[in-house]
């Protein structure tokens, strides 16, 4: 329990995915404009998150694995391939949920739901999961079960709907500033979030 | 079929100034980010996301005619995926150290939105030959970016490049320190929203003639 609390909020301030990895920033910058459609955007990808990152933990440790299919077989070279076809199947499967039930919100999301498949945070999360069940167990990252990988898709997903809102919430601002005309849009986006993301940095050392 | 006739030259090497993927589209900043603290890594990363993005564009302009419409996205994502797990083993296999500091980015190369943006906008309706080159100039810009952003966050963050000292010892006699602050994340985005200032300030220019 006390490791499932750790990671979880390790996962949403110590390794958040935009500020200390660079997860999604395509999706980050084009619809961080404002703040209503970047908590929509951020609210899907962590639903997609806590979907794909225990899906693909139980692919990897009991489809892959050495020894899982037959003796001697070691498939884990496969795993770029079936992580993707996993998320892109299950993007395409919440698009076709959304469609039919919530008509509103699927016309709110737009291009944003199919686009979710090629962010790279879903597959970052996915990958990063896989690095992490080599750790060491007494350590903060490590993942050992579908329930930390669980915990660690949700907290993931919360780190970014935090960080793409504190984004839109800036840029909603910084519409009325006076900004140098080269430097305008994608320039002093950049900068804005390398400041963010050195504030971001406090919580380095944080032991929970 | 001349294979240099000027529009093919054209898209090789609009990529590389006017029409950058990563400053004027916006394309890949993910990976570009976040391998950039030292100029090797950085230089492999951009090579491995060249060879995947020309070979990708022939492999889709090859079966653009044979892919139902439909169900494109998931046709192109398993073609690169397949690149990428190729690319991967090859690093692990003859560079191992770099392989192992790129870590999880090789495989993010799957996401990157250059490759998926190229396959999309260009492979899918053009012959494999302008999509090579297509790839090869996306590519190229792309690592190009890397290298600018990787040669100065090594230079300054530890007076050194590709490993080898740069900065003269007796600088660092003299008082001269190392940037720290230059190796950690958050300066590379700060780099690179100085990039494209640069670049932005100049086409400006350009426009104005």
């Amino acid at each position: 329990m006390e490791h499932l609390i750790s990671l979880f909020f390790r996962s949403i301030f110590v390794d958040n995915m935009i500020f200390a990895f660079f997860l999604g920033m395509c999706s980050f910058l084009a619809v961080s404009k404002n703040v209503k459609t970047s908590f929509g955007l951020g609210a899907a990808v962590t639903f997609v998150l806590v979907v794909t990152t225990p899906v693909n933990y139980l692919l990897l440790t009991k489809v892959l694995g050495p020894d899982c299919l037959a003796d001697g077989v070691d498939l884990t070279y496969l795993s770029f391939i079936l992580f993707i076809a996993v998320i892109a199947g299950i993007v395409q499967i919440v698009e076709m949920a959304v469609e039919k039930y919530s008509p509103s919100l699927y016309g709110a999301l737009g291009i944003f739901l199919p686009l979710i498949a090629v962010n790279c945070a879903i597959m970052g999360a996915s990958l990063f999961m896989q690095q992490r069940i080599g750790l060491d167990p007494s350590s903060s990252q490590y993942i050992g079960s579908v329930w930390d990988a669980l915990i660690y898709g949700l907290g993931s997903g919360i780190g970014w709907t935090l960080a793409i809102v504190a984004m839109g919430a800036i840029r909603e601002k910084m519409e009325y500033s006076d900004v140098p005309k080269p430097l305008q849009g994608l320039g002093i986006t950049f900068i804005t979030v390398g400041l963010m993301a050195m504030a971001m940095m406090c919580f380095s050392g944080l032991k929970i | 079929m001349d294979l240099f006739s000027k529009q093919n030259r054209e898209v090789f090497s609009n990529p590389l100034n006017l029409d950058n993927p990563i400053m004027v589209q916006v394309l890949g900043i993910c990976s570009a980010l976040a391998v950039t603290s030292q100029l090797k890594p950085a230089i492999v990363m951009g090579l491995a996301v060249t060879i995947i993005t020309a070979f990708s564009n022939v492999i889709i302009s090859l079966i653009r005619n044979t892919i139902p419409n439909r169900i494109r996205i998931i046709v192109q994502l398993v073609v690169v995926a397949a690149l990428v797990t190729i690319v991967s083993q090859i690093l692990k296999a003859v560079a191992y150290d770099v392989s192992v500091q790129l870590s999880v980015y090789v495989g993010l190369i799957i996401t990157n939105c250059i490759l998926m943006g190229r396959l999309e906008a260009f492979a899918m309706t053009n012959k494999p030959w302008p999509s090579f080159l297509d790839g090869v100039g996306n590519g190229l810009a792309y690592a190009m970016i890397l290298v600018i952003v990787g040669a100065f966050r090594e230079l300054f963050g530890r007076g050194s490049l590709l490993g080898f000292k740069i900065i003269p010892q007796s600088f660092y006699d003299a008082g001269y320190m190392d940037n720290g602050m230059m190796a950690m994340p958050a300066m590379a985005l700060i780099l690179l929203g100085c990039v494209i200032w640069i670049h932005r300030a100049y086409f400006y220019k350009e426009d104005k003639k």
